[in-house]
């Protein structure tokens, strides 16, 4: 294959995608076919044959829209008609009234419109609209077009030029700049070098990176391309969590097809540029997304970090240089190698462009998967796209971050979106999950499950994070025993101090984030629960009696 | 577990074989054990450290760190709870200790009669569906205590007819 055979198969399959009047999507990804997308998918193909209408309407298999809430999820382009809670029964009204007679079935719609109209789809701008397993359905989009531009136009250094002027920063949740590193690994001696595409996606209350893989593996595979070629490197692995099966097998599907059309592997659309692509699966470690634990992993040892300098750029797996990146930042290096970095710089706010995925989960009415500009504010995240509080309840705090984030209280939900903002307030962007809590849960509960979780995933490397988090961990047990003394709040505060001064990766770094947070927004309630030995959301001293039995 | 002339072990030979016995492909090969023998037993773990020429205790090291490799036998039916934030903030705990009381089971451990066997998973990734329970790799989105209860007693039903 040549870079001139790539792009008139790109405009063969536009052609064909053109020439259906009507494309029916159906979401099944992880989200949708526990409800039965997989029936949905036949029924709609039965559907469409026995109206006669195969030459007018295609019925494709999609990856996420993100209103995983509602799924299975059908979308019916043009208009992007999106149909809620489908099921088999629903497949013939919805062929007969929409695709043949031209009137969408109003009463089966998806009701919140805000959660479209307010986010920005660049990285997900294929989700829920090609089929992941077919990588002509991606290059009739404009896939691979910007690995040709790089192969064909730009110089190593223009990409990473063009990389550092967009001002894309990682978006596994440091965000650190993206064209820096990538400098770094083009100038560090020493071969071969390696890429890591991080999918190592262990925050719970998080799964963008795996809609992204479901949806769009072959944007990741690109932006793989494209920074292996600016940065010099041959072979590269995606670290992937075991625990995403789907994700895992449509992964090993794209690489399968991309490397059929010579797009992975050797001479690489025939010229001189080659990368391998393996896939490594993580197995359960929370700690083995951080940078330097995932090299321990791939090199099929603990995950256990390592003490930095020297950083991965230029002493990474097996002592050589490597670029780890987060799936979603390189999943907008095609576009930013297209449109430019001024283009990209444009969108978000001046010190970090671009747009962002989040996972908005917890008691909130439309749950899913988003992304908006950066600078974004909480507020419409939470009450515009997420539809407000489920069940008319009272919003009460909003995590930010992950396991690790912070809990931020209804005078912070002006907050815009970006690093520096909410590391301010106590939590951290992370890899972009975002959990509403209402009246019914218990800041003091939730930090403990926090904790609890963090000494279950601490890798026992350095002591203020193994021995610190324990200690934190049995004065949360004594608070919900009913045994809790004031200065434990004091305590608390020191330990977590201690524990984000003194520990060596980023886990220990940010683990003390739900308990700073909650004690800082949220004193009263740890005031309730020792002085009075009340919870205000009658959640815990029920668990204590139990534990007493 | 007696290894001898077992036809899987024979497979798990050729498999590090394609991985050239590099150490680097512990997880992998990890991974394939687990896949062939349902858990990782400790002659098995030991098999691997000689394929590979590690210390055995590097192995068990590696197997124990990581939460998805299983060391114990499971039961016959393995009901996997996911205890992500989500799925907390939306009550997964009533689903679990109904369950536990239900069955005569803790969490992480198995029936006395090895029929069922409770697990805890950090995140599924499924979080727009919480609470998430899996019952035999059939995820159970939006659950609730009764129906996870009942989906695990029409589970646990089907074998009995299966021996009847």
């Amino acid at each position: 294959m040549k870079p001139i055979d790539i792009i008139m198969l790109a405009e063969r399959d536009l052609d064909l995608r053109r020439s259906y009047k009507y494309r029916i999507n159906i979401c099944c990804s992880s989200g949708c076919l526990p409800f039965g997308a997989e029936a949905v998918l036949k029924a709609f193909e039965e559907a469409v044959k026995e109206f006669g209408v195969e030459k007018d309407c295609k019925v494709a298999r999609t990856g996420c829209v993100g209103t995983c809430s509602v799924g299975p999820a059908v979308v019916v382009e043009p208009g992007d008609y999106l149909y809620q809670n489908v099921v088999p029964e629903n497949a013939r009204e919805i062929v007969k009234e929409h695709i043949v007679k031209g009137t969408p079935v109003k009463n089966l719609l998806y009701s919140n419109e805000a959660f479209f109209k307010k986010q920005h789809r660049l990285i997900l701008r294929n989700a829920g609209k090609t089929d992941p397993y077919n990588i002509e359905d991606y290059i009739a989009m404009g896939g691979y077009s910007a690995l040709i531009k790089c192969l064909t136009n730009m110089t190593p250094k223009a990409i990473i030029d063009e990389v550092t002027a967009s001002g894309l920063r990682g978006r596994g949740g440091a965000g650190f700049l993206t064209g820096q590193k990538w400098s770094f690994v083009a100038r560090a001696s020493g071969t071969p070098k390696y890429v890591i595409a991080n999918l190592d996606e262990g925050d719970p209350g998080v799964f963008a990176n795996r809609t992204l893989a479901e949806a769009d593996p072959h944007a990741i595979i690109e932006g793989m391309l494209i920074a292996a070629y600016a940065t010099g490197v041959e072979y590269s692995y995606i670290y992937i969590r075991a625990e995403y099966p789907l994700a895992i097998t449509t992964l090993k599907k794209a690489l399968d097809q991309a490397k059929s059309l010579n797009l992975v592997g050797e001479n690489i659309l025939e010229t001189t540029f080659k990368l391998n692509i393996d896939l490594r699966l993580g197995a359960g470690a929370f700690v083995a997304g951080e940078e330097t634990a995932i090299l321990a992993s791939v090199e099929g040892e603990r995950a256990m970090p390592r003490p930095r300098p020297p950083y991965p750029a230029t002493s990474g797996l097996w002592a050589k240089p490597t670029l780890i990146q987060n799936v979603e930042t390189l999943a907008n290096i095609p576009l930013i190698v297209l449109n430019g970095g001024a283009w990209f710089a444009r969108i978000g706010t001046p010190k970090c462009s671009g747009t962002k995925c989040f996972s908005l989960t917890g008691k909130i009415n439309s749950p899913g998967l988003i992304e908006v500009p950066m600078g974004t504010t909480l507020r419409e995240v939470v009450f515009d796209i997420g539809g407000g509080i489920l069940n008319n309840r009272k919003f009460k705090a909003v995590l930010v971050g992950g396991p690790s984030g912070g809990c931020l209280p209804e005078d912070l939900l002006d907050l815009p979106i970006d690093y520096e903002s909410l590391t301010q307030a106590g939590a951290i962007m992370g890899s972009g999950g975002i959990v509403v809590i209402d009246d019914q849960s218990c800041m003091v509960d939730t930090a403990k499950f926090f904790t609890d979780f963090c000494v279950d995933e601490s890798c026992g490397k350095c002591v203020p994070c193994r021995t610190g988090l324990y200690k934190v961990k049995r004065i949360f047990e004594r608070i919900m025993q009913g045994e809790g003394r004031l200065e434990d709040m004091n305590l608390l505060d020191e330990a977590g101090g201690y524990i984000r001064e003194a520990s060596l990766c980023g886990l220990g770094q940010t683990a003390p984030n739900p308990i700073l947070t909650t004690l800082r927004y949220f004193k009263d309630e740890y005031v309730q629960h020792i002085i009075h030995r009340n919870c205000p959301a009658g959640k815990c001293f029920k668990k204590g009696v139990k534990a007493e039995k | 577990m007696s290894l001898k002339n077992d036809r899987r072990l024979l497979m798990l030979d050729k498999f590090t074989l394609q991985h050239e016995h590099r150490k680097d492909a512990l997880l992998e090969i990890l991974h394939y054990a687990q896949e062939l023998f349902g858990y990782l037993d400790k002659d098995l773990l030991t098999h691997i450290s000689v394929s590979l020429n590690l210390p055995p205790s590097h192995v068990y090291g590696v197997a124990t760190f990581y939460n998805f490799f299983k060391l114990k036998k499971p039961g016959s039916h393995v009901v996997t709870f996911c205890f992500g934030t989500a799925c907390f903030v939306k009550g997964v705990e009533d689903i679990i200790s109904t369950v536990e009381n239900e069955f005569g089971v803790k969490r992480g451990e198995t029936r006395a009669d090895g029929k069922l066997s409770l697990f805890i998973t950090r995140c599924i990734g499924a979080c727009a569906m919480a609470p998430n329970s899996i019952v035999d790799d059939a995820v159970v989105g939006r659950g609730t205590p009764e129906i996870v209860v009942n989906r695990i007693k029409s589970v646990l039903g089907e074998e009995k007819v299966e021996a009847d």
